[in-house]
């Protein structure tokens, strides 16, 4: 660093903290910006082959498998393709009972990403286990809202990493009113921890680097609820687009640096996410949600990723209250029993069908051809990660100059670190495509 | 965390292929991830901590390995570690990775990344587990591993005693569990030839077992005779049909069949 002249030297192998393989290297000299480069380094999985030829009841167990942090969300964009493409009916109780099992899911992510991932940039720790010296409430409050989240996912989806409960159709197995009333009480208690993260992030939320991008911002939104199972695609920029059109939002496009597809709609990149969720759905959040919002001055059209993290942190708040919505829905009126070892009748017939999901990464696309045996013959899947790539990219641009200047490389560093990380990348997902076949259509 | 931390085995997680899956479910241990930390020094894991030595005792290996450089980081790591173990089906034994060894890699890349393949000129043909490639210690199976066999794992490195792993059927399991057997509600189950261990969650959750912690160690031998020939089936029908998880297991016994001389440890 000389002066205000551009003069930086950043290369991160294997960023640690984020879930799969990516590298940050940026390179200025005599003002001159050389590379500034995010860059998708994970080996390609090809889970196309994977489903091809796989029975309509297989693929949701294989594509599960794209991702481990968010496994329920993939069955679930999975199934409702399968289920759009064979026509297969959904009750309005198991749709319910689906979006607890996400909404668990979405707990365990947000509080892992806030809690585990993100946190120990902030007090300047390397991981969250010297922590449970230094902060050890803290620590015991976030492993507390962790296993709710995962314990919450269990109850519905039969366990906390790849379903056992799921079926095209429903459920194999679903929980008892007396385990619903018990988890409700459980969520009904958490105010304190809650509580407790937001004074926690409060304190330490100035830490967090003052950068401002605005771009354009996509995720599902839905009538009749802040939405994350049902919905249509809305984009900051365009407005409202049917599922089913997802590939003119995506746009999928190859890169030299990187393994992972990146995508474009209005503008040279877009975001997705909880920050995107918030900005262009803020309205439906609960009061409680709206008020740890205010707490941190997070209001929509919030431009700073940085405070994707907050994002988070409110969305959890909010799953909190909408579970205790869904939950008393449920309760009021009265579970309709199924028998144990359910399996939904399904009349099998060729069809092509399109999953939406907005999930703890944002909004996540599975598409799948079958045919008339229900085999699958072609499939096609859009992550959240593959949408951001391009956006982070575009924000490390922004950042590199503002910052390159008036800071030590090793600040820099932690800048663009943060950057990624509060975008939660989850790199191994996002390397997983399935299909391709579409691409060019 | 009391004692110096020379004390302590020195443990790094190392990812390869795969959902990490397994890894989250060592974060998923909760509190339980918090007592581990008394017994063992974790010097090495990406997903969870900056924290990154090269110094270490225990190597935990998850996801398959599918390309050139895949293999140089798993021979660095034999050479370092005393121990390696894999964590979960896909490190173990290639897992639901292996689904796409049939399929003429060139094509696939070709497919997803049209003419700009140049970057991945070094991935393999097929997805393989650790043991393709390196001499593995001990392996924990399963999809994603069971959080408590995991423990127990650790447990018994700690102290210096063989990490057991259940080499009978998951249909014990599923007996001792009074659950409707699978095959009586007319599915094809995996439970007779399938490793136990899983405590049959998934039959236990009204699905049938899918296959996830791979073959038990001879599928001839250790299968659970007695359902498959009530049912008029064989462990070789039943593995060949239903293979999500075990093709690259499956793959092996085959070979094996073929030529005995050239059998792939």
């Amino acid at each position: 660093m000389s002066g205000q002249q551009l003069d930086v030297d950043v290369d991160v192998e294997y960023l640690t903290r984020v879930e799969g393989h990516g590298n940050i290297v940026v390179n200025a000299e005599d003002g001159e910006l050389e590379t500034c480069e995010w860059q998708v380094v994970e080996s390609p999985r090809f889970f196309e082959s994977m489903v091809k030829g796989r029975s309509w009841d297989e693929v949701a167990m294989v594509t599960s498998r794209i991702c481990g942090i968010c496994s329920i969300s993939h069955s679930l964009a999975s199934l409702k393709a399968t289920e759009d493409a064979l026509d297969i009916f959904v009750s309005t109780q198991d749709r319910q009972l689906r979006k607890l099992a996400l909404y668990g899911e979405i707990i365990q992510s947000h509080v892992l990403h806030v809690g585990y991932l993100a946190l120990p940039d902030l007090v300047d720790s390397k991981s969250v286990i010297p922590m449970a010296e230094s902060h050890p409430d803290d620590v015991e409050t976030v492993v507390k809202l962790h296993r709710l989240g995962n314990e919450m996912t269990e109850l519905f989806a039969g366990r906390d990493v790849h379903a056992t409960t799921f079926v095209p159709g429903g459920f194999s197995q679903i929980p008892d009113e007396e385990e619903l009333e018990s988890l409700r009480e459980r969520l009904a208690n958490v105010d304190d921890d809650l509580n407790d993260v937001v004074d926690l992030l409060i304190d330490l939320a100035p830490e967090l680097p003052a950068f401002e991008r605005e771009t354009e911002y996509v995720s599902l939104t839905d009538e009749d609820e802040y939405a994350f199972y049902e919905g249509v695609i809305e984009s900051s920029d365009t407005g409202l687009m049917p599922v089913e059109d997802y590939r003119d939002l995506t746009n999928e496009y190859v890169v030299p640096q990187s393994t992972a597809k990146y995508t474009k709609h209005a503008r040279d990149a877009y975001m997705v996410g909880s920050l995107a969720r918030f900005n262009n759905n803020y309205d439906q959040l609960s009061d409680r949600a709206k008020a740890v919002a205010d707490a941190f001055d997070l209001s929509p059209q919030e431009t700073n990723p940085y405070l994707n993290t907050v994002a988070q942190v409110v969305e959890t708040a909010h799953l909190v209250d909408a579970s205790i919505d869904l939950l008393d829905e449920l309760l009021d009126r009265g579970l309709d029993e199924q028998p144990p070892h359910h399996k939904p009748d399904v009349e099998i017939s060729g069809g092509r069908g399109v999953g939406a999901v907005d999930v703890p990464r944002g909004i996540l696309f599975h598409e799948y051809e079958y045919d008339e045996n229900g085999e699958c013959v072609d499939a096609n899947c859009v992550i959240p990660t593959n949408q951001n790539h391009g956006n982070i990219q575009q924000d490390m641009e922004k950042l590199v100059p503002e910052v390159a200047p008036r800071k030590p490389d090793a600040d820099v560093e932690k800048d663009l670190e943060m950057l990624v990380r509060a975008y939660d990348p989850c790199i191994s997902c996002s390397t997983h495509y399935l299909d391709v076949e579409f691409v060019n259509e | 965390m009391s004692g110096a931390e020379s004390d302590k085995p020195r443990v790094a997680f190392f990812d390869f292929t795969g959902c990490e899956g397994c890894q989250l479910e060592v974060v998923n241990l909760e509190e339980q991830l918090l007592e581990l930390v008394e017994v063992v020094d974790i010097v090495s894991f990406r997903e969870a901590t900056s924290r990154r030595e090269d110094d270490y005792d225990i190597a935990f290996v998850e996801g398959s390995a599918v390309r050139d450089h895949d293999a140089e980081r798993l021979e660095e790591i034999r050479e370092e570690a005393d121990t390696v173990v894999t964590i979960g089906s896909c490190s173990s034994f290639a897992g639901i990775n292996a689904l796409r060894n049939d399929r003429d890699v060139e094509d696939v890349k070709r497919e997803v990344y049209g003419d700009d393949v140049g970057q991945f000129d070094d991935v393999w043909e097929e997805a393989k587990p650790a043991e393709a490639v390196i001499e593995v210690d001990y392996s924990v199976p399963g999809c994603p591993i069971d959080k408590q066999e995991f423990v127990q794992v650790v447990n018994a490195l700690v102290q210096g005693v063989e990490p057991r792993i259940p080499t009978y059927p998951v249909c014990i399991e599923c007996k001792m569990n009074e659950n409707h057997c699978a095959f009586e509600r007319g599915e094809v189950c995996l439970g007779p030839v399938t490793r136990g261990g899983c405590n049959a969650v998934c039959v236990s959750n009204g699905l049938k077992c899918w296959g996830c912690r791979g073959l038990v160690p001879d599928a001839n031998k250790d299968a659970h005779e007695e359902v498959l020939e009530e049912y008029g089936l064989s462990a070789d029908e039943i593995i060949k049909e239903f293979d999500l998880f075990t093709r690259w297991q499956y793959e092996q016994i085959e070979h094996e069949d073929a030529d005995p001389e050239e059998v792939v440890q």
